[in-house]
């Protein structure tokens, strides 16, 4: 059966398209068909997030006006072509966008035989943001450790278990913690929330903790998910959530202060 | 000139600070949205660990056994009263 996953955090420019563009690379990457819709209308940037901006014919607005049929507007993936991406519409007004609309569009989904389908959420709790959650029956929560974000993520949930379909039907959406932009040596310095902070306050599962890393801005540069780099941290860390999204125990990681070795202190590895 | 200011450079941890204002604005979050309005106690939800701050803070001074510790919340005329009681041990055996 598909699943409909909303990212969301309330707060803006915490890594909600990041971890939509990683997420989806990621259950692509592990063989499952993946459509991921950009919900943030006025303001689409999971294209250039995952680097198909240039490639955007038809937006998600156009398939709901009958401008374009779902087939259309759906774009490849470059690397994998079982994953799909739905942009968002630039030109057009919020109220675009409708209940009975959005709804279409995912059971077309569904009919379409994906797997998966991932909704973008736009910052805020208006109504793209209640678009976006509405019909999941699973939400990635993103947050970063601080304030403003895990106060914005806890009013998120609050919203998840009363302004969903789920919810009205008496079904919990099942809700994962994403902690973002992670710093474990401003957290041994204290100057930071720990993972444990963020959970004893949220009070739901952690699915993976991202490291704060520059690799995530120079992948964005170029268009290509963070998950795509093996080499980084953050791209270790989003393949790590991945499986763990799968069912497959993977111990955490990125926690903790890495010890330096005497050759990595010797010459700064 | 501040000589002890001098060697008091350490700034205290602010992540501390952080997770108990958190701690209290979403409790009053929660109160307000309705959910999770009420802990067992049948007070707000930062109850279980506001009494237990409280209780290290007795603790200092006089060992008091968990049962000697009564916390209620009552609802009177649109107001909260916290109430917490505190049975301390006889002269004698403290």
């Amino acid at each position: 059966m598909a699943k409909i996953i909303v990212t969301t955090s309330g707060k803006g420019g915490v890594g909600k398209t990041t971890t939509s563009a990683s997420f989806s690379t990621g259950l692509a990457a592990r063989g499952k068909k993946v459509a991921v819709i950009d919900f943030d209308v006025g303001l689409r940037n999971l294209d250039l997030i995952m680097g198909c901006e240039r490639r955007v014919v038809f937006d998600f607005v156009n398939v709901l006006q009958g401008e374009a049929n779902l087939r259309q507007a759906l774009i490849r993936d470059k690397t994998y072509e079982n994953l799909s991406i739905l942009a968002a519409s630039q030109t057009r007004d919020k109220d675009a966008l409708t209940l009975e609309g959005v709804e279409k569009v995912l059971n077309d989904l569904v009919a379409e035989g994906f797997e998966y389908i991932i909704c973008d959420s736009p910052a805020g709790i208006e109504k793209g943001a209640h678009h976006a959650m509405y019909f999941a029956d699973e939400a990635l929560i993103v947050t970063n450790p601080e304030v403003s974000s895990v106060r914005d993520s806890d009013r998120v949930l609050g919203l998840l278990q009363a302004k969903t379909r789920n919810a009205e039907k008496g079904i919990k959406v099942k809700e994962h913690l994403v902690l973002t932009r992670y710093n474990p040596e401003r957290v041994e310095r204290g100057e930071m929330l720990s993972v444990k902070d963020v959970q004893d306050i949220l009070a739901i599962p952690l699915l993976g903790v991202i490291p704060e890393s520059p690799t995530v801005l120079t992948s964005s540069n170029s268009g290509v998910p963070v998950i795509a780099d093996a080499m980084s941290a953050a791209g270790q860390a989003y393949t790590d959530l991945v499986s763990r999204f799968l069912g497959e125990d993977k111990p955490h990681r990125f926690m903790h202060v890495e010890k330096k070795g005497f050759f990595n202190k010797l010459f700064g590895g | 000139m501040d000589l002890m200011g001098f060697f008091r450079t350490k700034k205290p941890a602010s992540a501390a600070t952080a997770r108990d204002r958190l701690m209290v604005a979403v409790a009053w979050q929660r109160d307000q949205d309705g959910r999770n309005a009420t802990s067992r106690d049948g007070g707000p939800s930062y109850l279980p660990q506001m009494r237990d701050e409280i209780l290290s803070v007795i603790r200092k001074y006089v060992q008091v056994a968990d049962s000697a510790v009564k916390v209620n919340v009552q609802h009177e005329d649109g107001l909260d009263v916290l109430e917490m009681n505190i049975t301390l041990p006889d002269a004698k055996t403290a």
